[in-house]
């Protein structure tokens, strides 16, 4: 499948992560060599300040993929929905 | 099968209550946990309370902690409601209920229950402070500790 049949993936940013980006969702191509969740986060960081801001190694930022918690090896596929947010604070 | 569910209106206990026990009389024991939002967080005042959460996957996440809850201990009924929105100071944000033949079954699953709730089901909290300003709560690490005990298998579920 060539990156121009390939789904997109649906991000989604949650709390101050969503603030920061200046979003609340979006659809990317998957880029070339991007096919871990921590791979997809450094790769995400590098698209402008805001990203930086919300995104950086040293920030408390947790992941879901396809609506499961997943850590920074998990694999991410086109068509995956993909959301960051901040360690919860329900209840 | 746990009632699980995520809304903006507040929610009425006794009448939570009154649907989880209707009907049966092999229920013994109902646990309750209501929680609601305090006035101030560390001594600054609170004028509301913004709570967010990630639709869908909130849901699966609340369904699969009252699933752990009915797997642990032999509960005869379950409910969980969390609250979303703009919330005021003495308003209640989320309902636990858990019924069981016998009390100490109902008050554990109860106490995990709010625990896992706290650290397993995405929500986000945002004070908006009587002076104006605003500020993402942050995560806890006694929510977490509170959350690890049941993981530690420090306590035996009672039956």
């Amino acid at each position: 499948m060539t990156a121009a049949e390939a789904p997109p993936l649906r991000l989604l940013y949650f709390a101050w992560l969503r603030e920061r980006v200046g979003r609340a969702e979006e659809q990317v191509a998957l880029p070339d060599g991007v096919a871990t969740v921590g791979a997809l986060r450094a790769w995400l960081c590098s698209r402008g300040p805001g990203f930086a801001a919300a995104l950086a190694p040293d920030l408390p930022v947790r992941c879901a993929v396809n609506q499961d918690f997943a850590g920074p090896d998990a694999p991410v596929a086109p068509g995956d929905e993909v959301a960051f947010f901040p360690p919860v604070t329900g209840g | 099968m746990a009632r699980v569910g995520v809304q903006t209106a507040a929610f009425d206990l006794g009448s939570e209550a009154a649907a989880l026990l209707a009907g049966r009389s092999d229920i013994g024991g109902l646990g309750c946990f209501v929680g609601t939002v305090r006035d101030s967080a560390a001594g600054r005042p609170i004028a509301a309370m913004t709570l967010e959460h990630y639709p869908g996957m909130t849901e699966r996440a609340m369904a699969a902690i009252a699933a752990e809850a009915e797997a642990r201990w032999a509960l005869l009924g379950c409910t969980l409601i969390h609250r979303v929105g703009r919330l005021r100071p003495g308003e209640p944000i989320v309902l636990v209920l858990a019924a069981a033949a016998h009390r100490a079954a109902a008050l554990e699953a109860t106490g995990f229950l709010i625990d896992w709730l706290k650290t397993a089901a995405p929500f986000w909290k945002k004070e908006s402070f009587a002076d104006g300003g605003e500020a993402w709560v942050a995560a806890r690490a006694t929510d977490d500790e509170a959350a690890a005990r049941w993981r530690a298998g420090a306590v035996t579920p009672a039956r």
